[in-house]
């Protein structure tokens, strides 16, 4: 117990010193934890997909369309037990600043496809008799206090004007993981109204979502849909809702690239101040290590006492982060959650948070422990007085 | 005064160190026998080894050649764990600047040694009071150094020497940094622990009156003992 005492009291010892050490790392965990949070953030759309559900889409690029026709065609195929269809609408509301993502859907299908996304049942009737109805999720609606009946207008980009909606249902998701800050209305509202302005580009589908019966038919049904659709004008690239998520992820590796090196080099960086901090600890005290080498203490003590006060410092550090991740987080949440509906700390991050923690500490303390071992007693005991 | 079997027998011990590109002898072919239970002074002006012998006989620092044998063992044939096993059994230290460790109490830094021993913590307790008291400082174990006199802390820094019980205690300059009546007081307590105890004594000291209180004192110049014993009355 004395030897543990004594672990604290040097780690404490000079406060000021160790208060600023122990912010530094704190501060390095938190960004650790919320840059590991950010990627978990957009991996979140790939955790939450089905592997009961497929999205086939024009083989050239997304942004191509397919034609309504080829639901009747994919819907013979064996093994498909429903399919839906939906255009990325992309309308502004209010301004751009004010982004939340909106699809035209067919509605009816679409909720059957995705019972995740829960909507009352009453509003759910309203909403699928309304043509011009809309339905959003909980936290969006939140964000713009809308409530049940309330006029929504948003401007059309890729389908111009101004399109008015009535919000008739407000959804929540049936897991933490589910977006609920998706806005959706009824892909027939866009395509009648394209038939009047813009009759070429109407009867046009984005993307199809297709339920197969069972998740090991998937590969057979996606190759049995491509091939379907081989050598028309419009060929199909069908694949896992899975892969399609990581098919978006994939468009912006670089940027998760760089923010997990960022995380890693704020570890190194958090290497560095307990390592200095360690480095001039261990100077200073060199005397009192060649005293206790004198009593009798062996290396393994000396190192012991070095290496456990550098893992105090960073485990120290690691908890005050962890405890800040958390209303961290929060308020992240707050502020991007359009971007990123689903901002968990997760648990893998703090062990992986921990882990670095100590790996960290036990570094920082490596040269230290060389030169207080390495140092012969007389030596050391010069530097007192 | 009889002469006591020989605890620390010293055979053509050599020390040089190294500076730079220079290789400066400390001490020259030193021979020297101490008695158990003696109370053995080495003076001698600065840089002339008698802080280095007393390191040498300490186990502290390595012979170039030569040896030394205490109580029969060879330590410097020994391996650095031994050496520091052997360290905590046998030898108590006393240095010139106390050489406390500043966060812990007096009851702490005496009983820190005895974390090396396999004594339960109630026996731990037991010997470290005990130990205080010897040193009339019972009343002030909860107190840290800098809450002590430097007389009080040379007492706290002898109780640790003392409290593995071991054979020898090594004092270097022990009286060095305090004023004349707390040395009066920590020579007082060497001597009655020579006495009493029969505490082989080494001391390194350049205070004549610190000198008298031994039974022998022996000079070092230049890395050379000069004299042969000269027994002082205790």
């Amino acid at each position: 117990m004395l030897i543990v005492r004594l672990l604290f009291k040097n780690a404490f010892r000079h406060k000021f010193r160790a208060f600023l050490t122990i912010l530094s790392i704190t501060i390095a965990i938190l960004a650790f934890v919320m840059l590991r949070t950010l990627v978990g953030a957009w991996h979140v759309g790939v955790d939450a997909s089905s592997a009961s559900r497929l999205v086939s889409r024009n083989a050239v690029s997304i942004i191509f369309p397919l034609p309504l026709s080829y639901k009747d065609r994919i819907r013979q195929i064996d093994g498909v037990r429903l399919v839906s269809y939906g255009n990325w609408f992309g309308g502004i509301y209010i301004d751009e600043k004010h982004f939340f993502a909106n699809f035209a859907v067919e509605a009816r299908t679409y909720l059957e496809l995705y019972p995740e996304y829960v909507l009352p049942p009453k509003e759910r009737d309203i909403f699928l008799k309304d043509r011009k109805a809309c339905a959003a999720g909980k936290k969006l609606a939140a964000k713009y206090g809308w409530k049940i009946g309330d006029m929504i207008t948003l401007r059309g980009t890729i389908y111009p004007g101004n399109w008015d909606f009535t919000l008739r249902a407000i959804y929540h998701g049936k897991t933490n993981s589910v977006d609920e800050a998706q806005f959706f209305f009824h892909w027939d509202y866009l395509n009648e109204t394209m038939k009047k302005a813009a009759p070429s580009r109407a009867d046009e589908v984005g993307f199809y979502m297709i339920g197969v019966k069972t998740p090991d038919l998937s590969g057979a049904i996606s190759e049995a849909i491509d091939e379907n659709f081989r050598n028309s004008w419009a060929e199909t690239l069908t694949e896992t809702e899975k892969a399609f998520q990581q098919g978006f992820i994939a468009m912006s590796g670089a940027i998760i690239t760089a923010i997990e090196v960022v995380s890693f080099v704020v570890i190194i960086i958090m290497l560095a101040v307990v390592a200095n901090t360690m480095a001039m600890t261990t100077r200073e005290r060199i005397g009192e290590y060649a005293i206790l080498k004198t009593l009798g203490f062996g290396a393994w003590a000396i190192g012991g006492l070095i290496a456990g006060e550098s893992v105090i410092i960073s485990l120290c550090g690691y908890c005050c982060g962890v405890i800040l991740s958390f209303p961290a987080a929060m308020a992240f949440k707050q502020s991007l959650g359009m971007y990123f509906p689903v901002f968990k700390v997760e648990t893998a991050s703090l062990l992986m948070a921990l882990g670095s923690s100590l790996t960290v500490a036990i570094l920082a303390s490596v040269v230290p422990v060389q030169r207080a071992i390495a140092i012969r007693i007389a030596d050391g005991l010069r530097r007192i007085g | 005064m009889d002469k006591q079997p020989i605890i620390v027998d010293i055979e053509h011990v050599r020390k040089s160190y190294r500076r730079g590109p220079y290789t400066i002898p400390v001490l020259e072919d030193i021979n020297l026998g101490i008695g158990e239970g003696e109370f053995i002074a080495l003076m001698g002006p600065s840089g002339s080894g008698k802080s280095t012998l007393l390191n040498l006989i300490a186990g502290i620092d390595r012979v170039d050649s030569g040896a030394i044998r205490v109580k029969g063992v060879d330590i410097t044939s020994l391996s650095e764990t031994d050496l520091a096993i052997w360290r905590a059994g046998h030898v108590g230290f006393i240095f010139q600047f106390y050489n406390l460790i500043p966060v812990l109490t007096a009851y702490e830094n005496v009983a820190l040694p005895l974390h090396l021993t396999h004594l339960t913590a109630r026996e731990r307790k037991q010997h470290v009071e005990t130990a205080l008291r010897v040193v009339n400082l019972g009343d002030r174990m909860a107190h840290r150094p800098h809450q002590l006199s430097g007389g009080e802390q040379q007492r706290v820094a002898i109780a640790r020497a003392l409290i593995t019980d071991p054979a020898i205690l090594v004092a270097d300059e022990p009286t060095g940094d305090l004023d004349r009546r707390s040395a009066e007081d920590v020579l007082n307590l060497m001597a009655r622990l020579n006495e009493e105890s029969k505490k082989t004594i080494i001391m390194v000291t350049h205070d004549p009156r610190a000198a008298r209180r031994a039974q022998t004192i022996r000079h070092l110049e230049k890395g050379v003992l000069t004299d042969a014993d000269c027994q002082t009355p205790v």
